[in-house]
């Protein structure tokens, strides 16, 4: 068997409802650094119903080859098909490195094939890079709720690791890259023991993928007081989010929480009112384009981090700006 | 499930009290005598579900920890929380285990405890943050396992009937008997012990197994370190470089009248 992978990078490339999730673009992104680090091929699998585009579209974000499973048995994530199925596909092509995004699908599936293959897997990291003295893949993940950062190395084969989404760049997209598509042949599982009855879609925001953000913290005093922030979401064309103590006690929804056991965002905008800014808070929001800080308290963390800082009372600066906001509007509409 | 009810394994973890622990910036290290040790909270969670199955269906629910002797603590906790039994796996050649060596040990020693129903995991643990090791254990035992199950709807006589939110959806499924679920904190709310159950659980007899136990069902050079793939490198204090902010000064509406025009420039504001 010719084993075109050997030695390379291979990316799982997570779909749901036959789209690609974006992490998969930014898992292509790395993975292609890595893989001319290693002077070897990127390769991604795609497993799902009807997706000969999806996998073009991998091949157009840098993927040299795509290997796509298209069974309608595996239209929907199903644990132990996807496993049975990847893991035969790197016993076969043996990269040296397999990434997945570190997405509820990720983080339930990668476990599944480690184990399967009694290698290493690193969890949630935020960078990747390869040991040029020895070529192994350095993973670099947060621990203790990002207060600690910990450099890991995998003495087994595949290294692998899941990646937390949207802390690397997406490739870019080039409809001239070539690649090729290999179809491989379905491994049938016949009673996996999980049987889907019925999926219904979560309705509301994705705060990870909003472009503003204003977000509340123990600076609040109330939780009806969530309703200025979102009245000002509202006129910025964004949404509202909040640390972790707030969704804690139950004043909003888990959805809502920024931070690393919340969502990591990266918005254009970040406004964190109240919020005095916890290493579990900062991780989750500190690569946002802009961050402004409202707080009341100077030696807040928070401001080390902004770019516009604040020290005053929200329930002074936020009225006044929903009402400068308003009358401008009403000037130029009105 | 048979008429003697279910038989539910819960995995417990004894962590750092996460809110209390302090870290040595210098050294990048944990500070481990600035906190407490406590039960994992996420654990809390699962145990609750086993305890509330057990409730309804009977059965027996046995709470299983690797870790090293003061652990034991964890399970008495779980005890005074519901559960019937303790069993800690304690050896040095259990430590430094990574998430292949750790879910390889507990396989194993649910192996050894013979035929269940279903292993109740939390989703993750605040000092490790893998959310790895439930579903490494289901491969081990070779069993089917769903995770981030966020409500659990039935019992069936084949299996269980679990929503899990993933993505951008509530999947609900139909997962057989034996296998495994890791749940979230939305599953329900954790019942704080009793006194009367507190004071039982001090009494209780905690079942210790060390390698050698486990030597009929596992391989020893599997455990610890010499079954750890990955290695830790090296450990650090996220970098402080922070951005040189612009101090917004004066009255509410001057500040206010300054914002919005940031935001105009940015382009959220027309």
């Amino acid at each position: 068997m010719i084993r075109m992978e050997e030695g390379g990078v291979m990316i799982f490339a997570e779909q749901e409802d036959g789209r690609i999730h974006p992490i998969t673009f930014e898992l292509l992104g790395k993975g292609r650094e890595l893989a001319e680090k290693l002077g070897k091929g990127l390769s991604s699998v795609l497993l799902g119903y009807r997706l000969e585009r999806d996998a073009m579209e991998l091949i157009y974000h840098g993927a040299n080859t795509v290997f796509l499973y298209d069974h309608p048995s595996l239209r929907e994530f199903d644990v132990i098909r996807y496993k049975e199925n990847i893991v035969n596909l790197i016993k076969e092509e043996r990269p040296e490195i397999f990434l997945l995004g570190a997405t509820p699908i990720g983080r339930s599936l990668g476990p599944r094939i480690a184990a399967a293959l009694e290698t290493g897997l690193t969890a949630d990291c935020i960078d990747l890079d390869i040991d040029e003295t020895d070529g192994s893949l350095v993973q670099i993940r947060p621990a203790f709720s990002g207060n600690i950062i910990a450099r890991i190395k995998t003495r087994t084969r595949p290294q692998m690791a899941t990646v937390r989404y949207k802390v690397m760049k997406r490739s870019d997209r080039d409809t001239t890259r070539q690649g090729r598509i290999v179809r491989k042949e379905v491994r049938e599982v016949e009673e996996t023991g999980v049987h889907l009855i019925k999926k219904e879609p979560i309705k509301g925001m994705d705060i990870s993928e909003a472009e503003v953000i204003v977000s509340g913290g123990r600076g609040l005093r109330k939780p009806e007081d969530f309703g200025l922030l979102e009245e000002l979401s509202r006129l910025l064309g964004g949404v509202v989010g909040s640390s972790r103590p707030l969704v804690d006690e139950g004043w909003i929804g888990r959805e809502h929480q920024v931070g690393f056991s919340g969502n990591t965002v990266k918005p254009r905008i970040y406004i964190a009112c109240g919020i005095s800014g916890s290493p579990q808070h900062l991780f989750g929001m500190r690569d946002s384009e802009v961050i402004i800080a409202i707080n009341k308290d100077p030696s807040a963390p928070i401001f080390k981090f902004s770019d516009y800082c604040i020290l005053g009372d929200l329930y002074e600066v936020l009225p006044a700006l929903i009402r400068e906001i308003k009358s401008t509007r009403s000037e130029e509409y009105g | 499930m048979d008429d003697r009810g279910l038989r539910l394994i819960v995995l417990i973890k004894q962590v750092p009290d996460i809110e209390k622990v302090r870290f040595d910036h210098e050294k990048g290290r944990i500070d481990r005598s600035s906190a407490e040790a406590t039960t994992n909270p996420f654990d809390l969670n699962a145990l609750e579900v086993a305890v509330q199955l057990k409730e309804k269906f009977g059965g027996i629910v046995t709470a299983l920890s690797m870790g090293p002797p003061q652990a034991e603590s964890t399970l008495r906790d779980a005890l005074s929380r519901g559960a019937d039994r303790g069993i800690l796996l304690t050896d040095l050649r259990f430590a430094g285990a990574d998430t292949l060596a750790t879910s390889y040990t507990l396989a194993s020693a649910i192996r050894k405890l013979g035929p269940f129903d279903l292993v109740v995991c939390g989703e993750k643990t605040v000092d490790g943050d893998t959310a790895q090791v439930g579903a490494e254990v289901a491969e081990h035992l070779g069993i089917p396992h769903v995770a981030y199950v966020c409500e659990v709807k039935e019992v069936v006589r084949e299996g269980i009937i679990v929503t899990s939110r993933m993505g951008k959806g509530y999947y609900t499924y139909l997962l057989r008997f034996p296998g495994l679920i890791t749940v979230t904190k939305d599953v329900n709310v954790p019942r704080l012990p009793t006194l009367r159950d507190t004071i039982k659980a001090r009494r209780a007899q905690i079942t210790v197994w060390t390698a050698e136990d486990l030597s009929d069902v596992a391989l020893l050079e599997k455990f610890g370190i010499s079954g750890s793939p990955t290695q830790v490198v090296r450990v650090f204090t996220p970098s402080t470089e922070g951005r040189k902010g612009k101090l917004l000064q004066g009255s509410a509406e001057d500040i206010a009248k300054e914002l919005a025009g940031i935001l105009r420039q940015l382009g959220v504001l027309r």
